[in-house]
């Protein structure tokens, strides 16, 4: 196994056209794991923690451009303002050692069903910038995911940034595990308002092959919401929403949780993380 | 690979590093660090925190090549030889110590807690050691010696 350290991303992705056998890795919160345990042996750690322009983030016109290397713990601390439901994902990702190696772009690099970054980057519209030597493009987030642990990230490009719009109105995030800390989702859910066009967002997590959007849900929300008089969220407007959003998922029975409790729980998270952002929506 | 860096203040170098090493058996089985535990070598028990350029880190999710150039400061190098931290301390006073095994990933993770909040609430410090398993079950103990360090107890 060869360790490269390119100092730039130029220099990354002439490496990774170059060999295939190459394993990205910058938190090493996901990669270090597999190394530990033999369960991977890569012809080539390609380490991306030298690359200065991974680890920043700017607005860009209306959008913030955040880079691929930026942790959780920076998400957290910069971001909070901007991004408030994906910085709410990012406090509960493992502990406070985890969250200052591990990134957003090793979450979707990895590309578990589970990842804590993927809901709020879904319910947001966020794009993937993905590249290579051939060139950059961008990638819906709600495209990026193929199936468990895939995605269309190609054998010859790295994950260089997440575009986003930041937050318009109020954003929430839950996920249901044994404990707060240390813990993969049995099911997570991200929620984002976006009174300005009256749409609503929304991500579910750990309850299908990949993160995925509950689209019927968000329509029946943005339809209902009574965003004129800015009334009270009626309680069979929320139960039904939780309902959409439990139907939007397809879970398995796993060690961590059955088919049948994740859909209960995300129809839980469902009606609560509305019923949290129209509260907040309202004063 | 040869790997050079700093740990405790010192330039070490170490050789014949395999590239999927981990920094944390770089440090106790390379040069001599055996103070940082290994225990899950998954990043779930905060056995081998370390600071890398600062921050704290499992050293078992730390790549040895990444670790070039970087300072690094492990459990061993929070005092000066032969004296204790404040944290170190108000652990042996406390009796927040049963089998030991997770105590120097403790003591990292609580230094740093203390240095960017001096005066943790319990919320707080229950949060900063989330990441750091005691078997033995002896968390209020260890609760103890967070809140006699914070109050400047254990001496400085």
């Amino acid at each position: 196994m060869d360790f490269m350290t390119p100092p730039t991303w130029a220099d990354a992705l002439a490496i990774r056209a170059e060999r295939p056998d190459a394993v990205p890795i910058a938190g090493g919160t996901d990669v270090m794991v597999e190394l530990n345990f033999d369960r991977r042996r890569p012809g080539v750690l390609l380490d991306l923690t030298r690359i200065g322009d991974l680890t920043t983030w700017a607005m860009d016109g209306e959008l913030l451009r955040v880079g691929a290397g930026v942790s959780y713990t920076r998400i957290i601390e910069e971001l909070g303002d901007r991004l408030p439901g994906l910085a709410m994902a990012a406090r509960t990702v493992g502990s406070p050692q985890i969250r200052n190696r591990g990134t957003l772009g090793g979450n979707l690099g990895s590309a578990s069903p589970a990842g804590d970054g993927h809901p709020p980057l879904l319910a947001s519209g966020a794009q993937v910038e993905l590249a290579s030597v051939r060139g950059t493009r961008l990638v819906p987030v709600a495209e990026f995911f193929t199936g468990p642990k895939r995605s269309v990230l190609a054998p010859d490009e790295l994950i260089a940034a997440v575009w986003v719009r930041p937050a318009d109105g109020p954003e929430q995030f839950s996920k249901i595990g044994t404990r707060n800390a240390m813990v993969i989702a049995v099911s997570s859910f991200s929620l984002a308002l976006h009174p300005g066009r009256r749409e609503v967002g929304t991500g579910i997590g750990s309850a299908a092959p990949t993160p995925r959007r509950a689209t019927e849900a968000e329509l029946f929300a943005a339809g209902q919401l009574p965003w004129d008089t800015l009334a009270a969220l009626e309680p069979g407007v929320a139960r039904r929403f939780g309902e959409l959003v439990a139907a939007a998922a397809s879970p398995i029975d796993d060690v961590r949780g059955t088919a049948a409790y994740r859909r209960h729980a995300l129809a839980v998270l469902a009606q609560r993380t509305l019923t949290w952002a129209w509260r907040d929506l309202c004063g | 690979m040869r790997l050079t860096c700093t740990v405790n203040g010192t330039t070490r170098t170490a050789d014949d590093v395999w590239a999927g090493e981990s920094l944390l058996y770089v440090l106790r089985e390379r040069l001599g660090l055996p103070g940082s535990k290994n225990a899950c070598e998954q990043g779930e028990c905060g056995s081998c925190t370390v600071y890398l350029d600062g921050t704290a880190v499992c050293a078992c999710l730390v790549a040895a090549g990444q670790a070039a150039g970087r300072d690094v400061r492990t459990v061993e190098g929070l005092a000066p030889e032969g004296e204790l931290d404040p944290v170190q301390r108000a652990f042996l006073q406390t009796g927040a110590v049963q089998c030991g095994f997770c105590t120097p990933g403790l003591i990292v993770s609580v230094h740093d807690l203390l240095a960017r909040v001096p005066h943790p609430s319990d919320p707080e410090i229950r949060e900063a050691l989330a990441g750091n398993l005691c078997r033995c079950t002896g968390y209020e103990k260890i609760m103890d010696a967070v809140r006699l360090a914070a109050a400047g107890g254990a001496g400085s």
